[in-house]
């Protein structure tokens, strides 16, 4: 019996060097902005080259654009190292938007009610206090329920977002300038009570630097300590951790309130100093993209660095696009859309591989 | 390392020469800042006049949509400042404290901030408000209501209207009081329903709304909220409606009546001129139906009243003439007592007091005394059926 070979067959990789990896998110990327390309031109009329240009302008063609996009680079990344030990953990956090807006309507509160009765140096420290504490607070239920209960964490962390978004919404109606305008406004605008200092004329600097400072704690905390071992061990299997000594409930309740103080940080850098309001929309579904920043990265905080600047810099380029030539920007969410689909498709390539009949050698 | 951030600069400034490059008309350039974009009634509607006052001048022109009243509302007009932009307009009221850290920044630039309260008492050259007196566009919106409320009555349908507004903002107080005072003078007996959605623009909230005050009994609705929800809501249900902000006739056909909006064509291009002649501008700027500021949209004569027009004409030219005024004190009580006095917050302090005597000569003296409404009160005949927002 002569049986033939199928044309092509898959398998999965034993494993992989980095270098490879890169390399297939490289090409997958460049695919992605080929494809877009096409699009543009047959949708728009509109010479790709110009558009891609144009995003790159709209991340980084002034100073001030730059900042931004770091800024908007370190609150993105902040709130995916923030959500990563979970992850690691396979806890599936889902609430990192609940966590950080909690975070900032707990920095609010105290600039609002606290705001001229303190000092303003000690109120940036009450308002970071309150903030780590209610995100903490937004981490700390789920996962008490999850350690003691098992209760499903990607619902209970999902709800507890909409609790900390009404709670928000209640708090602006209360606190509103003038009556009626659901509006918060700037918060202690003349007398900067509660702002977070700005470094050498750069408002974001201090924001940046602090998130960069996180990125090394996180790498170090996952890679090198105890408890970063021990949230691996967790995540593999419960039962070998059990075996292992590791108290599971524990390491879920520590892990998980982590996380939440860290989002809970974010909130407190997004209020006091950035946008110095409280909106409902001020975390701006960061705390989803989030997921897909940490996952990208397979949970590697260096790497974070990377994918969060990709989706940001996308972002930014999107919304220039949307003005510079007159499109909706419903077409640069088509535009991210393709790029991440291409991205997320291309991880397929990384853990698996293709092989075809004739060929010898491998082809991917 | 060196080399690829060379490379990486390199990059920058080539793509900084190609995005510059690109089509300038004129080397004066204006910006413009919304809330949302052209889904968006309220927003259409600036984004219409934005670009025909800049096509008519014959001006550079930027549009960012989607724009927050957070601080990308601040970062934007800043941008828009670096790009060479002499004016920068937002149009949504939350964009106001960060206009004026912007106008801070930029003293060499204009800023003007549609809706806003604060420019007046600010103290800042190059930061302005506008606003018109649509309240006189809504009465006679009302009018038309009115009209056609008359021909439902006699129809045997109830003499009740509803009202969908967004917040229990002194703007939306304003209107749907004006525009119920518009549908009382032709229906004297008429009593509105007003809810609130709590947020600018929300097409389901609006469409529930709008659902509730018909199954309440509401024989026709209109709106202070941004989408076509509620205009959307009453052509199902097959329920008149006088929309705001502009025609919604494409998506209700057989219901819209008309609508009333402000024009603000006629600021743009008072700004745009005056900053080009060097002029100085009015801190706080009111549009008047005289300045062509205040418009009424096409009247849909397949559901209005007969008779309507000639309705609208008679009171608009009483208006123009100052022989009738729309918050007149002997055609509205407030809890069963006539209005003789009323201290209204114009003045934008800390602590949001009311001090400015705003009632003489027999009426409410609206958008005189600054260009963004101020009338507060809930007049008898109208009922609030909620006031969370």
């Amino acid at each position: 019996m002569n049986k033939k070979e199928p044309l092509l067959y898959i398998s999965k990789r034993e494993s992989i060097t980095w270098q490879k990896s890169w390399m297939i998110r490289g090409i997958a990327i460049l695919l992605a902005l080929v494809f877009c390309g096409i699009i543009t031109m047959l949708l728009t009329g509109l010479n790709p080259i110009e558009v891609f240009s144009t995003i790159f302008y709209g991340a980084f063609g002034t100073m001030r654009k730059s900042w931004v996009t770091a800024q908007k680079l370190a609150i993105l990344l902040g709130i995916s190292l923030a959500i990563t030990p979970a992850f690691k953990m396979r806890f599936w956090n889902i609430g990192a938007e609940g966590q950080v807006l909690i975070g900032c309507l707990a920095c609010a509160a105290c600039m609002i009610t606290l705001g001229g009765k303190v000092p303003s140096a000690l109120l940036v420290l009450i308002s970071l206090a309150a903030s780590l504490a209610a995100g903490a607070l937004w981490g700390f239920l789920p996962a008490i329920f999850k350690a003691h209960w098992e209760t499903n964490e990607t619902l209970f962390t999902l709800m507890m977002n909409y609790i900390a978004m009404q709670l928000a919404a209640y708090f602006i109606i209360v606190w509103e300038v003038p009556k009626g305008s659901g509006n918060i406004g700037i918060i202690n605008q003349n007398s900067q009570a509660g702002w977070l200092p700005v470094l050498g004329g750069q408002q974001y600097l201090l924001t940046i630097l602090l998130i960069a400072v996180l990125t090394g704690f996180m790498y170090v905390y996952l890679t090198y300590s105890k408890h970063g071992y021990e949230i691996s061990v967790v995540g593999e299997s419960h039962r070998t951790a059990s075996y292992a000594g590791i108290k599971v409930g524990r390491v879920i309740v520590r892990t998980m309130v982590l996380s939440g103080a860290i989002c809970g940080l974010v909130g407190f850098l997004l209020v006091s100093g950035n946008d110095h309001t409280l909106t409902t929309t001020l975390v701006d579904g960061r705390g989803f993209t989030a997921v897909m920043v940490s996952w990208l990265a397979k949970f590697n905080p260096i790497g974070m660095i990377f994918t969060s600047l990709l989706l940001v810099v996308l972002e930014r380029g999107a919304t220039e696009i949307s003005s510079v030539f007159s499109l909706n920007h419903s077409f640069a969410d088509i535009l991210t859309g393709i790029i991440l689909f291409f991205i997320i498709g291309s991880d397929f390539f990384t853990n698996y591989q293709v092989h075809f009949r004739k060929a010898k050698k491998e082809v991917e | 390392m060196k080399k690829i951030l060379a490379m990486v600069l390199a990059l920058v400034m080539a793509l900084a020469l190609v995005a510059c490059g690109g089509g300038n008309k004129s080397d004066f350039k204006v910006g413009f800042i919304t809330l949302h974009d052209e889904n968006s009634t309220y927003d259409l509607n600036f984004i219409n006049a934005a670009k025909a006052a800049c096509e008519k001048l014959g001006v550079d022109y930027v549009i960012k949509t989607n724009i927050g009243e957070d601080q990308s509302c601040y970062e934007t007009a800043c941008d828009m400042a670096d790009a060479g932009c002499k004016v920068v307009f937002a149009d949504s009221f939350g964009h106001e404290p960060y206009m004026i850290e912007a106008a801070k920044k930029y003293p060499d630039v204009q800023f003007c901030h549609s809706t806003g309260t604060r420019a007046h008492t600010e103290g800042l050259a190059n930061y302005h408000n506008a606003f018109a007196s649509i309240y006189e566009g809504r009465y006679l919106a009302g009018v038309a209501a009115g009209m056609k409320l008359q021909q439902l009555v006699a129809e045997g349908k109830p003499a009740k209207i509803g009202y969908v507004g967004a917040f229990t903002y002194a703007e939306v107080v304003s209107g749907y009081t004006s525009f119920f005072l518009g549908v009382r003078s032709i229906v004297p007996e008429v009593t509105m329903d007003v809810t609130f959605t709590g947020s600018w623009y929300n097409e389901a909230a609006e469409k529930e709304a709008a659902n509730k005050l018909i199954q309440g009994g509401c024989s026709l609705i209109s709106q202070h909220a941004d989408s076509f929800g509620a205009p959307t809501a009453c052509e199902t249900a097959g329920v008149p409606d006088v929309s705001y902000n502009g025609s919604t006739k494409d998506v209700a056909p057989n219901t819209y009546i008309i609508s009333s909006r402000i024009n603000w064509e006629p600021y743009y291009e008072y700004v745009i001129k005056a900053v080009q002649k060097g002029e100085k501008m009015d801190p706080d700027w009111t549009g008047t139906i005289a300045t062509g500021s205040v418009e009424l949209t096409e009247l849909n004569t397949d559901v209005a009243a007969p008779g309507t027009q000639e309705a609208i004409d008679k009171a608009m030219a009483e208006l123009k003439a100052g022989t009738l005024h729309v918050f007149d004190t002997s055609k509205f009580t407030v809890e069963g007592k006539a209005l003789d006095s009323y201290k209204a917050d114009v003045d934008s302090d800390e602590a949001y007091e009311h001090e400015t005597e705003v009632v003489s000569d027999g009426y409410f003296h609206e958008s005189e005394f600054r260009s963004a409404p101020y009338f507060d009160l809930t007049i008898d005949g109208i009922t609030l059926l909620d006031t969370a927002f």
